[in-house]
């Protein structure tokens, strides 16, 4: 990511929510992206995730330069390439679990079987075999949030990408989620997650800290890996 | 995407907000029942003008004696049609596969002491075949009777009441026609009337030479009927007999027909033409009811894209492009209406059965019309469901994520 910028027109005023960011993710980092409310990191994030294309700089991801993509070929990279976990989770509530980790694999026109096989094989994974046919109402934050990791994995994505992972669970299941974190990072597992926690950061063994849309701080940590 | 992942959202979608679906698929149920019904009776009134067509004889042409005329003066006594004219059009037109000339007098009929004036016919064999008439009993006439003028007689169904009679017991019996004694050989079965003054069941028909010869002695006829060949226009018929006939008159290039042509279905256009204008207009309001259905269905697919814009968030997140959200809510429409369309298409079918049993209504439901009802509701679903869902298809994913 080079000179990163991007800009909001609001109507009488231009928001300038990053002002020139430049930051390489290495392939099995964990890198931690903080900030405070306003900080930019949200709007990076959604660049990160190709949600959204920048105004301005470069972003190459696996050395495919996105900010030149179209809407098909940016889909088809959400689809292959991230993985989202979202604070809120974000799961389909009439779906089963299993279900809705098929879902990245349904438009990535993976055939019926083999995507159950993937789902299930993902499921168990983070420790969810057991509840694969429950709906999202009927699990636990927790829970939740491991199908939504399953769900971010079973493409098997270059990065998994999470927004704030921890913010809706207590200090116990976020501790669990971390773990899990961890564990896939041991793996191999590029992570990037944005959060404003310093504990949830502590995980990572990489921190940015960004202000006002700049990169103020990138610090190695030993991470608790 | 498979299609099959494609319909499954759509019904899940709509299952889970079944009243919501029953309602809107309620507007395209009554749309598409009034169209079916309303197509249904137009074409069974358009059917019934066709039978009565038929039954006339769509294929006949009459032709009567004219006048001729020089400079557009009337000159000389009025044109004939003669036998051997009928002859001349038997011989040398190649698109008639029947002509039947007719010698018509109304005169005296007795039978036993019964005493009756009505139409007597000279006519050849095929009397029957091209007017269409069938025998209740006995036989018709044939070629060898009317060459050796057999004093035969054919009677109409209503004359043996007429004459106060049976009709099997007059079979073999006399009748005289003007004092000439006939052999009754056949009866009619009824035809009824053809909307036509003269009622074809009260006439007495017998073989042409017998007519031409015994009784009135004249060869003048009153008129030709011809039937054309089956498959050709009328029209192509019509030139065919003016060239035998203008021929045979030796009518030179510039000069008028000497006789006139008639066209049996124009009697009938009229009444076609009043009965489709009446079932456009018919068409035409069940065509609006069917468009405030369409309206239904946009608007719950609008409702639906936005009660459904953080899902299609998820989704664009997930991977799924714009053709994928666009192709899952216009299925969903399209569902809709298939479903309605069909649900239609039964109730239309027994409101044309119920107006028909009840009222005695013509109706007739057409495999046509049906395929048109259920394409209609297709493209009903795909025309108002296309603009929800570009709407969906073109939101933020962003945006839609944080849509609450």
């Amino acid at each position: 990511m080079a000179d990163i910028r991007r800009e909001y027109d609001m109507g009488s005023e231009v928001v300038r929510a990053l002002r020139g960011v430049d930051i390489t993710i290495e392939v099995n980092e964990f890198v931690a992206i903080m900030g405070s409310s306003g900080s930019g990191k949200s709007t990076l994030m959604n660049l990160i995730g190709c949600l959204d294309q920048p105004t301005g700089g470069e972003y190459r991801l696996n050395g495919e330069r996105v900010s030149e993509l179209d809407d098909v070929e940016l889909a088809r990279i959400r689809n292959r390439e991230i993985g989202f976990v979202f604070q809120t989770f974000n799961l389909l509530a009439r779906s089963t679990a299993l279900h809705n980790v098929e879902l990245p694999l349904v438009y990535a026109g993976v055939g019926r079987k083999e995507r159950r096989r993937r789902s299930e094989e993902t499921l168990e994974k983070v420790g969810l075999s057991d509840r694969m046919r429950h709906r999202p109402n009927e699990l636990s934050g927790g829970q939740r949030q491991r199908v939504a990791v399953a769900r971010a994995l079973v493409t098997k994505p270059s990065l998994l990408l999470a927004d704030e992972p921890t913010g809706n669970l207590d200090s116990t299941t976020s501790q669990e989620i971390m773990a899990l974190f961890e564990a896939l990072h041991r793996s191999g597992q590029t992570i990037v997650v944005v959060t404003h926690n310093p504990e949830v950061a502590d995980h990572a063994d990489r921190q940015i800290h960004l202000v006002d849309g700049s990169v103020e701080r990138d610090v190695r940590t030993e991470g608790s890996a | 995407m498979q299609i099959g992942e494609i319909l499954a959202v759509a019904f899940q979608s709509i299952l889970a907000n079944k009243l919501r679906a029953a309602l809107t698929m309620l507007g395209i149920i009554i749309g598409i029942a009034a169209v079916v019904t309303v197509v249904a009776l137009g074409t069974g009134a358009q059917r019934a003008i066709d039978a009565r067509i038929s039954a006339l004889g769509a294929r006949l042409l009459s032709i009567y004696p004219g006048q001729s005329y020089q400079h557009g003066i009337a000159s000389g006594e009025r044109v004939t049609l003669r036998t051997l004219d009928a002859e001349a059009l038997t011989r040398d037109a190649r698109l008639l596969d029947g002509v039947l000339p007719e010698i018509v007098r109304s005169v005296q009929v007795k039978y036993g002491n019964q005493n009756i004036n009505t139409r007597v016919i000279g006519t050849t064999p095929n009397y029957d075949d091209v007017r269409n008439y069938t025998l209740r009993a006995g036989r018709m006439f044939t070629a060898g009777d009317g060459e050796a003028r057999r004093r035969y007689a054919v009677l109409g169904h209503a004359v043996p009441g007429m004459l106060e009679a049976s009709a099997t017991e007059m079979l073999g019996q006399r009748v005289f026609v003007r004092g000439i004694p006939f052999e009754i050989i056949g009866i009619f079965a009824e035809k009824g009337s053809e909307g036509s003054w003269r009622n074809p069941d009260e006439q007495v028909v017998i073989p042409l030479q017998t007519a031409q010869f015994r009784v009135f002695g004249t060869d003048r006829l009153r008129s030709i009927t011809v039937r054309v060949v089956e498959g050709v226009p009328l029209e192509q018929g019509m030139v065919d007999v003016e060239r035998v006939l203008r021929r045979e008159h030796g009518i030179r290039p510039g000069e008028d027909n000497d006789f006139r042509l008639r066209n049996r279905q124009e009697l009938l256009n009229t009444q076609q033409a009043t009965a489709q204008v009446f079932s456009y207009l018919l068409a035409s309001i069940a065509g609006v009811s069917l468009l405030v259905g369409g309206i239904g269905i946009m608007n719950i697919m609008l409702v639906s894209v936005t009660e459904r814009t953080r899902e299609i968030g998820i989704r664009k997140a997930l991977g799924a492009t714009r053709t994928n959200i666009l192709m899952q809510f216009l299925v969903e429409a399209i569902v809709l209406c298939l479903v309605g369309g069909v649900l239609g298409i039964a109730l239309g079918s027994s409101g044309a059965v119920a107006l028909s049993r009840i009222a005695g209504w013509n109706t007739f439901i057409s495999f046509g019309a049906i395929v048109l009802a259920v394409a209609f509701s297709a493209g009903v679903g795909i025309f108002f469901g296309l603009w929800p869902a570009w709407r969906a298809a073109s939101l933020n994913p962003i945006d839609a994520l944080r849509y609450e």
